[in-house]
């Protein structure tokens, strides 16, 4: 079943086309990679699907229903997060603080006058437990702004993933990190993403390679290839277009 | 939770005991003052420190309260309606609410400048409204009510200042409670992560906008109680409840008091009220020793007297604080022996009396020698501050770092 669907998108910046023309169809429950060169678009493919750009034109679908020029807020609360490349959290609220608030919406809270979180036992249960899976409950009370980079990348993983959306994009969740923070990121991407559909942008082909199911390659805001890491490892047009010296000295 | 419940009947026992032992005509009024200040100080922390927007026109809503506390006032009288004066500071809050909805529907699209502008320019506009709408606003002269007409609470008539004070005391403990109550719900929160990071609020489902709306609405709500306590008080308002000069008032009180806590705005409206009403009695020059103050408290003390008393907050926890009593005593005599006699020169400049009292010492302002024991009083005292900064730096390090170990 498609659950996340684009349709000849295009976006223009002024008169520069960035995305020109993308088709791509996300399976439900498919880890999806997307990759290609500096400046081909990843992020503003990202961007285009959450609502923070209007497309200039085409569309997009998510669960069959056009979300495609909709505040990023009303994309959110139809079940799609997402993360961002530049560590984007609460930093002057506590890591605790941060996740709840992320859970708020999901949890059915809106914006409510009425209620007092100290006694929403569900909800500080439900935090606790996204703590746990970030690993992150020892800092509960940490201002954010003072956890350690991987940390940080952790608890804005635990935002995305926090509200339960079912689609989950994440930007780049690795970049920054050294090889062995890298690697338990990995683990915990795969953890808490497990039975959801997750579109990632990612430059490192080990992890890409690693955990996509099917990847596309976006070259100059076009889609030059989807398929399987197999299949994109041995297409020709792909090793000349991007793979090539990395997949040569790999 | 008994702990929190415990701060709450403390700030309830201090609100009742005040009032017997500062009993004088003054001390009664400088009370009423204080606690009108701690109402609108908190509802503008709900703006600024909670959900990040600066605004210059808050007195806007405590202002359009007031006036419509005392034009309630005024029908009360001729019994127009009949409704207990008790109610008067909710008829401003509805008034202030109302004016918030409609202001804040457009100004809460965006935060930062755009926000600022709008609330100044709105500030100004409703000012300039008063002298338009004579009516409501009643000019120049303002508009003018009386609290004693309304039906007898419990055979009170609200004509004597305590009286006044009791009822604000209730209004202040309702009000503070209530706006600390905000900040536990999933509105509160959200106004942080607004003001934190608007845009990740949008990704994680909340409009900032909605959000901000709704401090928005919240803070115009208490401000308007605040201004209909004004009302009761002073029976009495003006253009100048409203300008933006009250908005600036409110503003050096939210940010002197400290920002980032809750009780920070309280702190700033009992100093400020104190500076305001004694001071004042002291010398004309008191606006100018506020701003001094205001320029230092944002240069050194950038999260506010709240700020600065946190920051003890691991020492205190580590028993480490009296081993920092010497090292302020070091630093602070000299300091404020330098500020005393830099106000003492200031006050020499302005004044046009022939002998002018300097620190008990009878000085003549048209002789020149008599600048020199001042300028070098100032002089001496600010270079022993200044030697005495290591120390103090040592101390401080020390009874911070000192107690981790201890742990």
């Amino acid at each position: 079943m498609t659950i996340l669907s684009l349709q000849q998108v295009t976006k223009k910046f002024g008169a520069t086309p960035i995305i020109r023309g993308v088709d791509l169809d996300i399976q439900a429950g498919e880890k999806h990679a997307i990759i290609g060169p500096n400046g081909a678009g990843k992020s503003t493919l990202f961007h285009l699907i959450s609502g923070r750009y209007s497309v200039t034109s085409g569309a997009i679908k998510l669960k069959g229903k056009p979300i495609h020029n909709r505040p990023p807020y009303q994309i959110a609360r139809q079940g799609l997060a997402r993360s961002f490349q530049v560590t984007n959290i609460f930093p002057h609220m506590n890591v605790f603080e941060n996740v709840r608030c992320a859970l708020l919406w999901s949890s059915g809270y809106r914006y409510s006058f009425w209620h007092l979180l100290g006694k929403a036992t569900r909800l500080n249960d439900r935090t606790h437990a996204v703590l746990d899976q970030i690993g992150l409950s020892s800092r509960a009370h940490y201002p954010a702004a003072e956890l350690a980079y991987a940390q940080q990348r952790a608890l804005e993983l635990g935002i995305a993933i926090a509200g339960g959306a079912d689609v989950i994009l994440l930007d780049e969740p690795v970049a920054g990190m050294s090889h062995s923070e890298a690697q338990s990121a990995v683990q915990l991407i795969r953890k808490v993403t497990e039975g959801k559909t997750l579109v990632m942008v990612e430059h490192d082909m080990n992890i890409v390679f690693d955990v996509a199911d099917r990847i596309s390659v976006l070259v100059y805001g076009q889609i030059l290839a989807t398929d399987t890491p197999l299949n994109i490892r041995n297409n020709p047009r792909v090793q000349e277009a991007y793979l090539g010296e990395e997949t040569a000295g790999a | 939770m008994l702990k929190k419940l415990s701060i709450w009947v403390v700030f309830l026992a201090i609100l009742l005991i005040l009032p017997l032992l500062f009993d004088s005509i003054m001390g009664i009024s400088i009370l009423n003052q204080m606690a009108i200040a701690i109402v609108i100080a908190l509802s503008y922390n709900m703006l600024l420190g909670q959900g990040g927007m600066l605004s210059f026109g808050h007195a806007v809503y405590f202002g359009l309260g007031g006036f419509m506390a005392v034009h309630a006032l005024v029908m009360i009288e001729f019994e127009t309606v009949t409704f207990s004066v008790t109610l008067i500071p909710m008829v401003g809050g509805l008034f202030g609410l109302v004016a918030a909805i409609f202001i804040g529907s457009f100004s809460t699209r965006k935060a930062g400048t755009v926000f600022a502008m709008i609330s100044l320019g709105m500030g100004e506009l409703i000012a300039a409204s008063s002298l338009i709408f004579v009516d409501f606003f009643g000019g120049e002269a303002g508009v003018i009510g009386d609290r004693t007409f309304g039906p007898p609470f419990f055979g009170v008539d609200f004509a004597q200042d305590v009286e006044v004070y009791y009822l604000a005391a209730f209004w202040v403990f309702i009000a503070t409670l209530f706006m600390y109550l905000f900040t536990q719900t999933p509105a509160g929160r959200m106004a942080n992560a607004v003001r934190d990071n608007p845009e990740r609020a949008e990704f994680i489902g909340y409009s900032a906008r909605r959000v901000r709306f709704i401090s928005f609405c919240a803070a115009g709500l208490f401000a308007g109680i605040a201004g209909g306590l004004f009302a009761m008080n002073f029976e009495f308002l003006t253009e100048e409840n409203l300008n933006a000069a009250t908005s600036g008032r409110v503003l050096l009180m939210a940010y002197i008091g400290g920002l980032g806590y809750f009780v920070g705005p309280i702190i700033g409206a009992v100093v400020l009220t104190l500076m305001n009403s004694l001071l004042s009695n002291y010398t004309e020059l008191w606006m100018l020793y506020l701003g001094i103050m205001f320029v230092l408290t944002v240069m050194f003390l950038p999260r506010g007297f709240a700020g600065f008393i946190m920051l003890h907050q691991l020492a205190w926890h580590h028993g480490r604080l009296k081993t920092l009593a010497l090292p302020y005593l070091v630093t602070g005599v000299p300091a404020l022996l330098c500020a005393a006699s830099l106000i003492g020169l200031i006050e020499m400049s302005h004044t046009e009396a022939d002998i002018f009292h300097f620190l008990g010492l009878p000085l003549n302002p048209d002789q020149l020698v008599s600048w020199a024991l001042p300028v070098l009083l100032t002089l001496g005292a600010g270079y022993a501050t200044r030697s005495s900064l290591p120390q103090l730096r040592d101390a401080w390090h020390a009874a911070n770092t000192e107690g981790k170990r201890a742990k």
